[in-house]
This record gives structure tokens, C-alpha cells and sequence, in this order.
């Protein structure tokens, strides 16, 4: 059975240096004009794209994202 | 227990691994290095091998030093002079982080490199402080090498009690010179520590942490706490004295036999000689206060240039409600003849001393 | 559903800069004492923008040193507790600099623990200084107009002196990077390999991090990215510098 990959983002902690954007093989991250609590144009991100890589885990200094699989269907 | 000839570096560092302690790091530094020398190859003796660390500098030394009492060791590290200044960084850090620890302060006199000789030139920088910010540690003034034992044996506690760090301040003379003493048994701590470093991350430093007013309460009480608390002195034949010694460490042995023979001649002579310099016996001036209302003045002998401690002196009298003159003797380098501190004694009586306070 | 990348337990949220590359590594270290099952660690902080991140180090038992002091300190925390995991984390004035004297003399007595530094070419914490590894040319509060090397001497390689100088036998030494997936990635081996010389006694490790510092760089986070990739490595070469024992090529 094919897994399932995908991320979660903590936006609060997100401060936008924009590394994971960088980071991204499916330029699936992006910012938006939205701002989080602490005054930051926070990254989301667009699941369709997602593979769920973990390379934004990977660079991001903030601990804003969580990778995560499910068994497919 | 049988007395042995003991010379005071050693004998001290001797006392302070009985008092529990297993760490040391130091640097070479004359008057004090025979301590360092001893514990090079006690501490493996006893089994403490590695807790002992010749450091690349004193700076180094004291830093070791706080970072084993934050893991829970007893702590130690000696030096002289201008080694002491190099330290004073760590005493402020210690005293930030409620560390408890005991160093060994084998005076020279002098400013800068100093000299070789004895002297107790380093009280305001001892006694005061010595680093940043605002703190005290508790300051032993031994007078003798029994006492220099019993000092580094019982320091731990009082550090651990207050986590507070301790100063032994001896002399140089103190250091090299040999007596006759009586060494204390091995003891450990009776009770755990409910702080430090152990890698669980559960138990920590526990110091008060930030900035602000709840800091400058807290250390208002601990040293409050520590003053009240810590008051030691030996008082001999003040309650009739008119003019009265105060001494602490070798000239304090020096006053005593002057106070002897100044009695013998018909001069009320008397001593009040400081076991603790911080907290400074300020109780001591109260029970003159007390029982004896002819005082007339009290003399500071020091072995420094300017005289330091004179002005604690002058305090704990005005504290204390006597409205007399003090005067000091400062004597420089070396440890003053007891006909030089009668002499003083004279002058002073004759009205040819001028007070300082 | 299974989480299979997320923040480790023994971190915590901080504040650093935006686009700074301690978040990164602290969390690297964590990851590898997870990996490694160390349970009783301690870190020994430094003064500079090490302290600001002290946050992210979560509920690890930690002792703020003095600045530059943080090996000496270190020295006999693992002197007294041998038991314990134990890492200094410091930046390139407190290691190199103020510190250096420590630095190298915990290394040459070959101490049984990490020292993590983490090398931004400059004094962050302070608005941006000059330090010794600042790069030749690079513009600072302390260097206006550019670092001048005929006064101020060229930048400084500590891991390359303690890894070739006679007399030093460090266990494991290294410098890596942050500024990508694959920078990151090799990071976290040299850390690996530095804690677990730390658990099999082998002496004394200096893992060298290349952080970016977009504050005082007064470039983004990505224009620092590029920065260290095209510049900085070249100054500061990213690899091993003295393997482990039994590691050898």
C-alpha cells in the first residue's frame, strides 16, 4: 500500500525568512499576505503539491513544520 | 588525636579535602602553590583522581571551579595577589548563581605583580566584593594554622547552608610558616543537594533567575541572613580596655602580646580580633558598648599600606553607638614587632596619634 | 497517522532573528541525542547570540558561563559527572576570541565532551562586530569600510590548528553548514559522530557550524543562504578535519 506524505505547518512560529520557499522541490510554500501574531507574512502551504519531503523540516530555523504519512487508501 | 608540624598550604588543603572537598583546579602562583603542589597527588591518593585540575589560567580556574559546584562537587581553587584579581569575574558569576565554593587567598602585599611579602593588603578586594555587581562572601580571617584547618574544614557548610562562596584569606607568612596542629577526620555531606546539574534537567541551578527587584530582595535577605548569622570574633580584656586593638590574622597574634605587656606597664589595653572579616563582628563593638563605658578609642593594626580595614572599624563603632576616635596603624609589608605596636599604642594615648575616624 | 519529522521534545521555541541558523542547529543536536538515546545531557551556553538561543534548548540542564569560559566550565562539569552528555554551545567571539585560550587548552587536554561553535563571522548578540573570522573585506560595526587583514589578521581556523598542530589529538573534528538540505544534513552526521566519540570516551570534539546572520550581514535570509554557498565555504572549507579513530579513509 502507497503511503500517504504530507506536512503540517505551525504558523505562529513562522518568522518568514522563506528558506523552507527555497527549499521546496514542488514549490509547494509560499507566503502569504496573511500575518501571524508576531507580524509575519506566515508560510502555507499548498497540499495538492505537497509530497511531504520533509525538506522544509529540514531547513527551518522556527520548528514550524511536522511531517506526516498515512497508509494510502 | 596526636599533633604534627604541619606548614599552612598544606595543611589547609589538607582540611579542605577532610571538609569533603573533591574538586580543584588552580595555577601556580607564589605564596600559595604548595597547596596546588599537595592536591596534585593527594587528590589521586584519596581517590579523587581527575577532580584535580592544573588550569592554563587562574580565569580558567575559577570557571572550573563553578562548574563543578553546579554539578554538585565540593569546590575549591587557591591563589595569591594577582591571581585573585584574575578570579573575581567567577566570584560575581558565583554569586549570580547561588554557587557555593571556598578559595584560598594566601595574601601578598603589594599593588600590581606585588612582592613576596606578607600582608593583608587585599581586604577591600576580598572583603568588599571584588567582582561586579553586588555581593559578599563569607571571608575567614585564621590567625593561626589550627585555625586556617578549621576554617577550610567547616567552610563547606557555611556555603552550602547560605550557597554562598567563601573566602580563606590567609597571609603569606601563614602560608609557609609551620605549627603544630591538630588534623580533623574525613567527613561527607550529610544531606543531597536539592540543586544542580545532573542531566535530568529536573532539578538545575535553582537561582533566581531575571532581572529587577525580586533579585535585590533576595540578595538584601541572603546577606542579611548571612550578617546576622555569621558574627565571630574573639574578644580578650575589652570590657575595662580605654583604647582597643582590633586585629585580625598574624598581626591580631602581635596585638594580643602587646596587649600583655601594655598591661603589665599599667596601659588598659584590650583586642578585639575579627574570626570572620565578612560578616564583620560588628556585635562585637555592641558588647563593648555595653559593659564598658570608658573606652576611649580603638586602634586598627593592619599589614597594608593605607589601612583598609579601619574603616570597617570606625563603622561598627558608629554602628554601635561609640562616639570615639579610631585610629589606624598601617604597617606595610611583613608583620609588626610588638614593642612597634606598643609604641603605637603610646602615641595614641599621648594625644601625638592623629585619629582617622 | 504517524508523525514521522517533528520539533524534538528537548527543544524550545525562541527568538532569534528570522533567517538565523541556531534554530537549526540546536535542533539538530537534539535530534541526534533522540537518535542516540542519550538521556542525561547538559549544555554549557556562551555569551552572544548562544545565550539568546538559550530558549530552544527546552528543559536541558544547562549552565550559562562566562564569556569565552564556557570549556572550562565544561571541563569539570564532565570532570565531576562523567554520566553526563555534555556540549558547550558557543559562538565564534566566545570560542575564538574572548575564548580562545579556553578553547584550545580544553582541546589539548583533549576533555571528554563537544564543543559545538557556532561561526557567524561576526559578534551578533552586540550589533555586529568584528571577530576573528569575520571574512577579509566584510563590512562591520567595528570594520566600516571592510576588514583590513594587514591590521586586524586574516580570518581564523581553529579546527584546522587543533586537528594539524602537534601535540593535539582530538577525537573528532569538523565543520559544517546550515544553509541548505544538504549542508544540514552532513551537519547532523558530524554531530552524530562528535557525541558519540563524547559516549565512547574518545576525548575531546569541535564541530564548527557556518550560521547565517541576516541581521548583521544586512542581507535576507536566502541573500545569506547564497552568501555562504558562494563565499564563506571558500574562506571556510565544509568537511572533516580529523576523523575518528577507525574512521580513517
Amino acid at each position: 500500500m502507497a503511503k500517504k506524505k504530507m506536512i503540517t505547518i505551525d504558523s505562529a512560529h513562522c518568522k518568514a525568512c522563506q528558506y523552507c520557499v527555497d527549499a521546496c522541490p514542488k514549490e509547494a510554500l509560499v507566503l502569504r499576505r496573511e500575518m501571524n501574531t508576531a507580524g509575519y507574512t506566515y508560510v502555507q502551504v499548498d497540499k495538492e503539491k505537497c509530497i511531504g519531503c520533509g525538506s522544509c523540516y529540514i531547513v527551518c530555523p522556527d520548528y514550524v513544520f511536522t511531517v506526516m504519512e498515512e497508509e494510502g487508501a | 588525636m596526636a599533633k604534627e608540624l604541619m606548614k599552612g598550604n598544606v595543611a589547609v588543603a589538607e582540611a579542605a579535602l577532610r571538609g569533603g572537598m573533591d574538586f580543584f583546579a588552580g595555577y601556580p602562583i607564589t605564596p600559595s602553590t604548595e597547596t596546588l603542589e599537595y592536591l596534585s597527588y593527594r587528590m589521586d591518593e584519596i581517590g579523587r583522581k581527575g577532580r584535580f585540575i592544573q588550569a592554563e589560567n587562574e580565569i580558567s580556574a575559577i570557571n572550573m571551579v563553578m562548574g563543578a559546584s553546579s554539578a554538585g562537587a565540593r569546590a575549591m581553587t587557591a591563589s595569591s595577589g594577582p591571581g585573585i584579581s584574575l578570579k573575581a569575574e567567577g566570584f560575581s558569576y558565583a554569586a549570580r548563581y547561588s554557587l557555593p565554593y571556598v578559595c584560598l587567598n594566601v595574601q601578598r602585599w603589594g599593588n600590581g605583580l606585588g612582592s613576596l611579602d606578607s600582608g593583608q593588603a587585599d581586604y577591600f578586594r576580598d572583603v568588599k566584593g571584588s567582582g561586579q555587581g553586588d555581593y559578599h562572601r563569607i571571608v575567614y580571617a585564621p590567625a593561626d594554622i589550627q585555625e586556617l584547618i578549621d576554617s577550610a574544614y567547616e567552610a563547606w557548610e557555611a556555603a552550602e547552608r547560605y550557597r554562598i562562596g567563601v573566602c580563606i584569606f590567609s597571609e603569606a607568612f601563614l602560608g609557609q610558616m609551620m605549627e603544630a596542629v591538630e588534623m580533623p577526620d574525613f567527613k561527607k555531606r550529610k544531606e543531597p543537594l536539592d540543586w544542580g546539574i545532573d542531566g535530568t534537567g529536573t532539578k538545575g541551578l535553582k537561582y533566581l533567575p531575571g532581572s529587577g527587584p525580586h533579585i535585590s530582595a533576595f540578595n538584601a535577605e541572603k546577606y542579611a541572613k548571612v550578617e546576622a548569622e555569621m558574627q565571630r570574633w574573639e574578644s580578650i580584656q575589652t570590657e575595662d580596655a580605654e583604647y582597643i586593638f582590633v586585629a585580625f590574622g598574624l598581626p591580631s597574634r602581635v596585638c594580643k602580646d602587646a596587649v600583655t605587656r601594655l598591661r603589665a606597664e599599667g596601659d588598659k589595653a584590650g583586642i578585639i580580633r575579627p574570626k570572620l572579616i565578612w560578616p564583620y563582628p560588628w556585635k562585637a563593638f555592641e558588647e563593648v558598648k555595653a559593659v564598658n563605658p570608658h573606652v576611649k578609642g580603638f586602634i586598627s593594626i593592619e599589614t597594608n599600606d593605607l589601612g583598609q580595614m579601619v574603616e570597617d572599624v570606625a563603622l561598627a563603632a558608629k554602628r554601635a553607638g561609640l562616639d570615639v576616635p579610631v585610629y589606624c596603624y598601617a604597617h606595610g609589608p611583613g608583620t609588626p614587632g610588638v614593642r612597634r605596636v606598643m609604641e603605637k599604642y603610646q602615641a595614641v594615648t599621648s594625644g601625638e596619634e592623629k585619629e582617622r575616624f | 497517522m504517524t508523525i514521522t519529522k517533528t520539533k524534538p521534545a528537548k527543544t524550545g521555541y525562541h527568538n532569534l532573528c528570522p533567517g538565523c541558523g541556531h534554530g537549526v542547529i540546536v535542533r539538530l543536536i537534539a535530534e541526534v541525542f533522540e537518535e542516540l538515546g542519550v538521556e542525561k545531557e547538559a549544555v554549557v551556553l556562551g555569551v552572544g547570540c548562544s545565550c539568546t538561543a538559550t530558549p530552544a534548548f527546552g528543559a536541558m540542564d544547562r549552565f550559562q558561563a562566562a564569556h569565552g569560559r564556557g570549556t572550562a566550565t565544561a571541563t569539570a562539569i564532565k570532570r565531576c559527572r562523567p554520566e553526563i552528555t555534555l556540549f558547550t554551545y558557543q559562538g565564534d567571539g566566545d570560542a575564538y576570541v574572548i575564548g580562545l585560550s579556553e578553547t584550545v587548552n580544553a582541546a589539548y587536554r583533549n576533555e571528554n565532551f563537544v564543543a559545538v561553535v557556532i561561526n557567524n563571522n561576526n559578534f551578533g548578540m552586540t550589533g555586529g562586530q568584528m571577530s576573528w573570522t569575520t571574512m577579509p573585506g566584510q563590512v562591520t560595526e567595528t570594520s566600516i569600510h571592510g576588514r583590513d587583514c594587514g591590521y586586524t589578521g586574516e580570518p581564523f581556523h581553529l579546527p584546522e590548528i587543533i586537528s594539524e598542530i602537534r601535540g593535539f589529538h582530538p577525537a573528532y573534528v569538523a565543520r559544517g553548514a546550515v544553509y541548505d538540505v544538504k549542508s544540514i544534513n552532513q551537519t547532523k552526521k558530524m554531530l552524530k559522530n562528535a557525541f558519540q566519540a563524547q559516549l565512547n570516551n574518545e576525548g575531546f570534539s569541535l564541530v564548527e557550524i557556518l550560521s547565517p546572520c541576516p541581521t548583521n550581514w544586512h542581507m535576507t535570509p536566502l541573500q545569506c543562504k547564497e552568501h555562504i554557498e558562494d563565499e564563506i565555504v571558500k574562506e571556510y572549507p565544509l568537511g572533516e578535519l580529523k576523523v575518528r579513530k577507525g574512521e580513517e579513509g
